[in-house]
């Protein structure tokens, strides 16, 4: 099973919902890993919508595992990609070519959903017209608040900034503009007592 | 929806000024402009706003808001442009036939239920007939600004077409107009058709235009976020009925052509409100109790609070029944 139910928190944190056919001339619709899981059980409610879609899927650690069940639903267009880093040049292409009557669709983790969301809010489409549904991972892109750089795949907290090295805490706090948490350094005040790593909502 | 923030006085600031020009245009159309008496220069104000136009119209006092369709970037005069309505409530027919130029009147600060989505790479305006007027000032804006926009305006007849020659000749590029009277209209579903990531559409007329709009562009996949409307209603006549007031401590009552919020402050109460026509949510009141039927014609409460019966927009919504008491 690879939906995970986020507990409650601040109006900051992002909510995900539940992926469901719109009218609409064209659907864009980008997945990392699990998420494929999400676009087959949109094509479950309403296949047609395939046939004016491009499907962006990035397998990350699931391989082979949903390619073929995705290239089997007809998209219009279906693009495999190795890294989001490496399908953001076609997410934005798509966008500049697109006109008003687009439908995204963004399933699978945070970090993924959450970058492709800020694409489609450059391109003039409201975040409140952009679909989104949570699947697999719970991993966390996060930022470091003191460096600024950014931290994929957080699974602990606190964790270690993989670009200066501080002891961050994991924050609910979201930028929408970057698309990641924000990581709070945690033994700033007495360095050196880091509390021992947690797994995410364990 | 939460509640409108609440003023201590109801309305907005007022402005004292004098007609300075009262230029018709067209049978039907006349364009008032007003200079201040103090000689101050106005408030800026943000295309798509509106001002309150205070008549003293013998004992009555009539408050109807007009969009302002003069440049925003003058600060030295604020127009309106106003339809005379012969069935309407007697407000436009007021306008046209009782103001002169000289004549002192007091205005409201300007209000904006319908402005301009800034982010926005472009910007249709969709105009029927006096529903130009909002996109006067907008146009204006724009165009100072260098944004895209085009404008397809729909109007009876060359005629009572308020603006077009301007328009036209102005704007040959970006202004469509279509005259029913040579059955031409607005090809709405084409020109939805490949509009730009974007583009936000705003549409001002009758209801059923409206309507129309809503319908069309959610059919193609438009977010809500980018269809903008606005649409003041004038209060409907209807049977006369009693209200009591538990905060004011009185029972009034309400005349078959007199809005519930124009009897409330016929009878001295300072009920707040802002457009008078169903949209802004200021005048939102809290029933007490009720025993009848709510006639509810606003576009603020939701259909669940229509149905709730615990509140009311004085400004449009009337009731029939036995008896209602308001939290006023």
């Amino acid at each position: 099973m690879s939906k995970f139910q986020f507990p409650p928190s601040i109006s900051s944190r992002p909510v995900y919902g539940t992926l469901e056919p719109r009218p609409g001339k064209a659907h864009l619709m980008i997945a990392d890993a699990e998420g494929a899981e999400a676009l087959l059980d949109l094509a479950a409610s309403d296949a047609a919508l395939f046939a004016n879609a491009h499907i962006i899927y990035i397998p990350k650690d699931t391989g082979e595992t949903y390619v073929e069940r995705l290239r089997a639903l007809g998209p219009a267009q279906f693009y495999v990609g190795p890294s989001y880093a490496a399908s953001v040049q076609r997410i934005r292409r798509v966008l500049s070519d697109a006109h008003m009557g687009l439908q995204v669709y963004l399933a699978g983790t945070e970090g993924l959903m959450g970058q492709a969301q800020n694409e489609a809010m450059q391109a003039g489409i409201p975040h409140g017209a952009i679909q989104t549904e949570h699947r697999g991972s719970v991993a966390r892109r996060m930022q470091c608040v003191h460096c600024k750089g950014i931290t994929e795949d957080v699974t602990t907290d606190p964790f270690v900034c993989s670009h200066c090295g501080l002891n961050l805490f994991v924050r609910d706090h979201y930028s929408r503009r970057l698309a990641a948490f924000q990581g709070v350094c945690i033994d700033a005040e007495d360095p050196g007592n880091v509390p021992e790593p947690v797994e995410l909502y364990k | 929806m939460s509640a409108a923030p609440q003023k201590a006085k109801a309305g907005a600031e007022k402005i004292e000024v004098t007609v300075s020009a009262v230029v018709p245009l067209n049978p039907l159309v006349t364009r008032f402009e007003f200079t201040r008496r103090d000689g101050q220069p106005f408030p800026p104000f943000s295309a798509g706003a509106h001002t309150v136009v205070e008549m003293r119209d013998g004992a009555r006092t009539r408050l109807n808001p007009y969009s302002l369709m003069s440049d925003p970037g003058d600060s030295s005069i604020y127009a309106i442009s106003v339809r005379r309505d012969d069935q309407g409530r007697g407000g436009s027919l007021f306008l046209h036939n009782q103001v002169k130029v000289g004549d002192p009147m007091t205005i409201t600060y300007p209000v904006n239920l319908f402005p301009l989505d800034l982010r926005g790479r472009k910007h249709v305006f969709l105009a029927g007939g006096i529903g130009i007027t909002p996109f006067l000032a907008m146009i204006a804006h724009l165009e100072r600004m260098g944004g895209a926009w085009e404008l397809h305006y729909s109007c009876r007849s060359k005629e009572l077409g308020t603006y077009v020659d301007e328009l036209t000749y102005k704007h040959p590029n970006k202004v469509h107009v279509y005259f029913d009277d040579q059955d031409q209209a607005i090809g709405l579903e084409d020109l939805l058709d490949g509009q730009p990531l974007g583009t936000h559409v705003y549409v001002c007329g009758p209801k059923g235009m409206i309507d129309w709009v809503h319908a069309t562009a959610a059919a193609h996949g438009w977010p809500d976020e980018n269809v903008h409307s606005e649409e003041f209603l004038a209060p409907q006549p209807g049977k006369p009925f009693e209200v009591r007031l538990c905060k004011s401590d009185i029972t009034i009552q309400v005349g078959e052509h007199e809005s519930l919020l124009e009897a409330m402050e016929r009878c001295g109460v300072d009920a707040p409100f802002l457009c008078r026509g169903g949209a802004c949510g200021q005048c939102e009141t809290d029933v007490v109790s009720s025993d009848g039927d709510f006639v509810h014609r606003d576009h603020w409460l939701d259909d669940d609070e229509h149905a709730s019966g615990k509140k009311i927009m004085p400004c449009v919504s009337r009731f029939v029944g036995k008896s209602l008491v308001l939290d006023r």
